[in-house]
């Protein structure tokens, strides 16, 4: 079955992975800004990662005929520095009309703090200025529950934000239905021990249904499995879900949201082969 | 809504080895507690009465009991959080680089 992988940090995966979900059946991946590991010391660094964002990955992607999508903003975890926050923010426009950006994301909370609170508010209000789509980012554990709400009374407090506009991600048993009550679009991270397991991820779909949901790995630098998406697949079948309600989160519904970005280009795999724009390898 | 597209026989039958395993590792994570030096200090960590509570849950009736675990490891949210954080003056500024 073709699917498009929603959110993956594919700038700290290796090539190969690129290979390896395309194998899987992966035709699409969506990459949002995030932490390096380590906090960047200047409006510079995070330059020349949107640079790596979109105009390497998009190349890497196309070695094995994957469409490279990405959001940009400062992460959660970085904007506990309002200062550099502030000056990121202010150079987002100047890559937001690049091929392929999909919106101002994966912003949200960390810790729940203050600066963290303010620069979140800060990512929102350019975005309604711009006009984007908006990826969330809702914190680990026991901050989840808390911080969730708190992004939630943040984007209800501006009336500007249409919720169908905005993808709220990593939801767990105890905040998927606030998301989806208001209208939101979310999103369930399979991830090992601090997230989503795929049999906890189709226990969830068979409660709160298959309207406005996706699954994705988020697969990063740290433990993470990029073909967890195949295996959230893989047990939707064994239960015997039809591949119709299967394709539908794995698919349609990252493409409906998707599609609502101005500047959202997509070739169906079936055409894929005709395309002839998709880039060579690069020779050593 | 989707229903569970299996019976409960079904879903028994493939999860009772898988259920039991986790069962048993958690029996003997605590067995690993209770033999181990200090076992007495860990007792009266909070983070262990939060596993009894689990604990409870599991044995609880209805269909939310996996949210109620997630709940129970959860910090306290304050409705009025945002009139402490976020005072005048802490608003968000317009960003001058958007054209307006």
């Amino acid at each position: 079955m073709y699917y498009i992988e929603p959110h993956i940090h594919m700038v700290s995966r290796v090539t190969d992975d690129y290979e390896r979900i395309a194998r899987m059946g992966c035709v699409a991946v969506s990459e949002p800004a995030f932490w390096a590991g380590f906090d960047r010391g200047s409006v510079d660094g995070f330059r020349d990662y949107f640079r790596q964002l979109t105009e390497f990955e998009p190349k890497r992607a196309g070695w094995s005929g994957i469409q490279h999508y990405t959001w940009l903003c400062i992460n959660a975890k970085e904007a506990e520095n309002v200062e550099l926050s502030r000056e990121v923010i202010k150079m987002i426009p100047e890559f937001i009309n690049n091929k392929g950006v999909l919106g101002v994301g994966e912003i949200g909370l960390n810790k729940n703090t203050k600066n963290e609170s303010i620069i979140f508010q800060e990512h929102v209000q350019l975005a309604m200025e711009l006009d984007e789509l908006i990826l969330i980012h809702t914190p680990h554990l026991q901050d989840k529950l808390k911080g969730t709400r708190m992004i939630i009374d943040m984007l209800m407090s501006d009336r500007r934000v249409q919720p169908e506009r905005v993808l709220i991600d990593h939801v767990e048993e105890h905040t998927v239905g606030l998301a989806k009550e208001e209208g939101f679009w979310c999103a369930m991270t399979l991830y090992p021990i601090t997230k989503c397991t795929p049999s906890r991820a189709a226990d969830i779909i068979e409660a709160y249904g298959d309207d406005r949901i996706m699954v994705n790995s988020a697969g990063d630098w740290g433990p993470s499995n990029p073909i967890a998406v195949p295996d959230f697949i893989q047990e939707l079948r064994r239960r015997g879900h039809p591949e119709s309600k299967i394709k539908k989160i794995v698919y349609d519904n990252p493409l409906e949201f998707f599609r609502q970005c101005k500047r959202f280009e997509f070739t169906p795999p079936d055409t894929l082969a005709d395309n002839s724009e998709i880039a060579e390898p690069q020779k050593a | 809504m989707i229903a569970a597209a299996q019976s409960a026989p079904e879903v028994f039958e493939q999860t009772f080895l898988l259920t039991r395993a986790k069962i048993l590792e958690i029996a003997a994570t605590l067995d690993r507690l209770d033999r181990a030096e200090s076992a007495e200090s860990v007792r009266s960590d909070p983070r262990f009465r939060q596993i009894q509570q689990g604990l409870e849950i599991l044995l609880s009736d209805g269909f939310h009991r996996a949210a109620q675990v997630q709940e129970l490891f959860s910090d306290r949210y304050d409705p009025n959080w945002m009139k402490k954080y976020l005072t005048t003056g802490e608003r968000p500024i317009l960003s001058p680089s958007v054209p307006h």
